[in-house]
């Protein structure tokens, strides 16, 4: 599904540049959960938004199910982002003046669906992460985890072939991170490759895959025994 | 374009921004406003200049006579100056192809009767051109003809005032009233555009008036058309030689204005073509500058705006919008409002100008503003092409800012 070699990425700042992704290389598989740990700045996000073409790389090849990402303009990256992505965010990212079921609804209109298609779709996800009764609320009237439940819909409702999470419990309380870990299981045991980073261990540990970076570089690569279990 | 999708997308952002909507809105209203204001003030003062003067025909020339003012050729000052038929004929004859009408006018304060009616009017002795000169429309009847004149006819035009007072509703053509004692044939009565004191006068032939007061070739005040072929310049130059021929005729010294000057409405049309093209450069400079205003204001707005969206656009694009469905959103938004704002400032304007009317006419020279539509439609048009571009530049700019560092922004 998701095909990195050699993967190089640098930040210019002023007329130095800084080094961020010093050639990865990386393979997931249809259907993998896998996490990705590091300290801060080893280059976790950089990578995410990559693979997720919200940001360019500069050097080594990148297949996104099976397609040579290369010399992507916007428009094409968001054909590709609609049809194969679903991102969710640490900080929620969603629309401060449409309900929840219209941001979930969202990227259906993107898709070009018709309007009555699409509430009632959205409808069904957000009763998938148990919100169905929240549907008419703005985002301020949403607790933080009743907001990433949100994304997590949005992020799930074009039945997305990879799921990108960027410390999607970062700003969640345990019993709200354990909710979201429980949905991404769900959405990877439907088959949906997962791509989540992490700071925490025990949200690492119920992930199947934990790569470890460091300094721009994968140390370790390992499957955990959540993995195992199955 | 008509996609109710994009529109709902379009009137949900709008009105849950209504605070940035009604300022970009106001902005563009309010220059609107403005220039529609001041568009039609402008006018206003334009159709009274032209107004002022219209009543009278626009190439009338007159030669007046009082008393000299200098000493002249051992001639003594205060010596009265008349005017001849001699004179009026040498007009005729001197400037005969610098002239389209001529006549003589003899001023008589007489009192008119009809049966029991009776009061005091302004007369009139005049030439037949003397109508083209004051513009007379005849209602009924005719005006006075050169056989009048030739056989010194006792005849007489009333004003339509006259008749009323005199005859109320009754015919007053064909009917004898008695001049100053003496009776006259009505045969015509008119109306003229001045005031009512225009409609309160009549008219008899000259030659009449002289024969029966005085018996005598006198006249008050010769009045001429000038050539309207003749250029402004060309007609004042004329004017101004006329004045030194006759000065100089009659041996009036060559500056003395109150024994006899000519009165020249070439020279009022110069000063009014003057003012209208000081007018005209002043409404200009407004217009733009107004317009000007506007498009800045605009601008400023949307540039504010995208700006407050761009993280916005960086999650719509994160969940899949082309920059194109981002410009387009933007783009419309920025000239729906234009567009409704523009018109609700045009449509205030315009029923403010219609509220001030002629009520500005006495004091202030202002005489029915208002602004043609053609132009107030050009104004709303450069207005919603420029919220076009104001929305268009900054649009594409933030929808090609990578979405990742569109995300970043706050
Ligand atoms: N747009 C950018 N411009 C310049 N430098 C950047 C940019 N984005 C990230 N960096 C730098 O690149 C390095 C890696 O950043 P990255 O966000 O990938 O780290 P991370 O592993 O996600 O860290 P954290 O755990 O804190 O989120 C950091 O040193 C960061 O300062
Ligand atoms: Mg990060």
């Amino acid at each position: 599904m998701i095909r990195i070699e050699k993967l190089h990425k640098s930040y210019p700042i002023g007329k130095d540049s800084l080094h961020v992704l010093k050639g990865i290389d990386l393979h997931i598989k249809e259907g993998e959960f896998v996490s990705i740990m590091g300290s801060s700045g080893s280059g976790k996000s950089t990578l995410l938004n990559i693979v997720g073409l919200l940001d360019i790389h500069d050097e080594g090849d990148y297949y996104l199910n099976g397609q040579l990402i290369k010399d992507m303009n916007e428009k094409k990256a968001a054909l590709l982002r609609n049809k194969f992505l679903g991102f969710i965010f640490q900080s929620f990212n969603l629309i401060s003046y449409k309900t929840a079921l219209e941001n979930v609804a969202l990227p259906l209109y993107y898709k070009g669906m018709n309007r009555k298609d699409r509430l009632k779709i959205a409808l069904d996800y957000l009763e998938k992460v148990g919100l169905k009764d929240w549907a008419n609320h703005l985002p301020n009237e949403l607790s933080g985890g009743q907001k990433q439940r949100v994304a997590i819909a949005r992020a799930l409702v074009t039945k997305p072939k990879v799921v990108l999470a960027d410390e999607p419990t970062g700003a969640l309380d345990s019993t709200t991170t354990d909710n979201v870990m429980d949905l991404l299981k769900d959405i990877n045991d439907e088959g949906m490759t997962v791509f989540v980073i992490t700071h925490e261990e025990e949200v690492a540990e119920q992930t199947k895959r934990i790569v470890r970076l460091k300094d721009g570089l994968i140390i370790s690569d390992e499957l955990t025994k959540a993995s195992k279990a199955v | 374009m008509f996609d109710l999708d994009r529109w709902r997308e379009i009137f949900q952002s709008i009105n849950k921004n209504r605070l940035r909507s009604v300022m970009s809105g106001f902005t563009v209203a309010f220059a609107i406003l403005l220039f529609t204001l001041l568009f039609g003030i402008a006018n206003g003062l334009g159709n009274f200049f032209k107004g002022a003067f219209s009543d009278d025909a626009q190439n009338s020339m007159f030669v007046r006579v009082w008393k000299t003012s200098k000493p002249y050729k051992g001639l003594q000052t205060g010596r009265r100056v008349q005017l001849k038929n001699a004179d009026y004929n040498f007009v005729a004859d001197e400037y005969e192809n610098k002239i389209q009408y001529q006549s003589a006018r003899i001023y008589k304060n007489f009192s008119i009767k009809y049966k029991s009616e009776a009061s005091t009017y302004n007369i009139r002795a005049v030439n037949p051109d003397h109508q083209f000169l004051e513009k007379t429309i005849i209602n009924e009847g005719r005006y006075l003809n050169e056989r009048d004149l030739k056989e010194k006819s006792k005849v007489i035009v009333i004003g339509r005032l006259i008749k009323k007072d005199l005859f109320g509703e009754k015919p007053a053509l064909n009917k004898r009233v008695n001049v100053n004692g003496s009776s006259f044939l009505v045969i015509g009565v008119f109306s003229d555009d001045g005031n009512d004191n225009e409609e309160r006068i009549a008219y008899i032939p000259v030659t009449t008036s002289q024969m029966m007061y005085g018996n005598n070739d006198y006249i008050s005040q010769i009045n001429l058309g000038y050539n309207p072929e003749l250029s402004t310049d060309a007609a004042i130059a004329f004017g101004n030689k006329m004045e030194r021929d006759l000065r100089k005729r009659m041996g009036i010294h060559p500056d003395d204005q109150s024994a006899l000057s000519v009165r020249n409405m070439a020279e009022a049309n110069k000063f009014i073509s003057t003012v209208s093209l000081a007018l005209l450069f002043i409404i200009g400079f407004i217009g733009s500058g107004t317009l000007i205003a506007g498009i800045i204001g605009i601008s400023n707005i949307m540039i504010f705006v995208i700006k407050e969206r761009t993280k916005e656009f960086g999650i719509r694009k994160a969940l899949g919008a082309k920059p194109s469905s981002i410009v387009g959103m933007v783009v419309q938004e920025s000239v729906l409002i234009t567009t409704i704002a523009g018109y609700a400032g045009l449509t205030l304007g315009i029923y403010i100008l219609s509220l001030i009317g002629n009520s500005l006419e006495e004091d202030y020279f202002i005489k029915d503003p208002s602004v043609s539509s053609g132009i107030v439609i050009g104004a709303t048009v450069i207005l919603i092409l420029s919220g076009l571009i104001a929305g268009y530049v900054p649009a594409k700019r933030a929808a090609n800012i990578k979405p990742i560092v569109a995300l970043r922004a706050d």
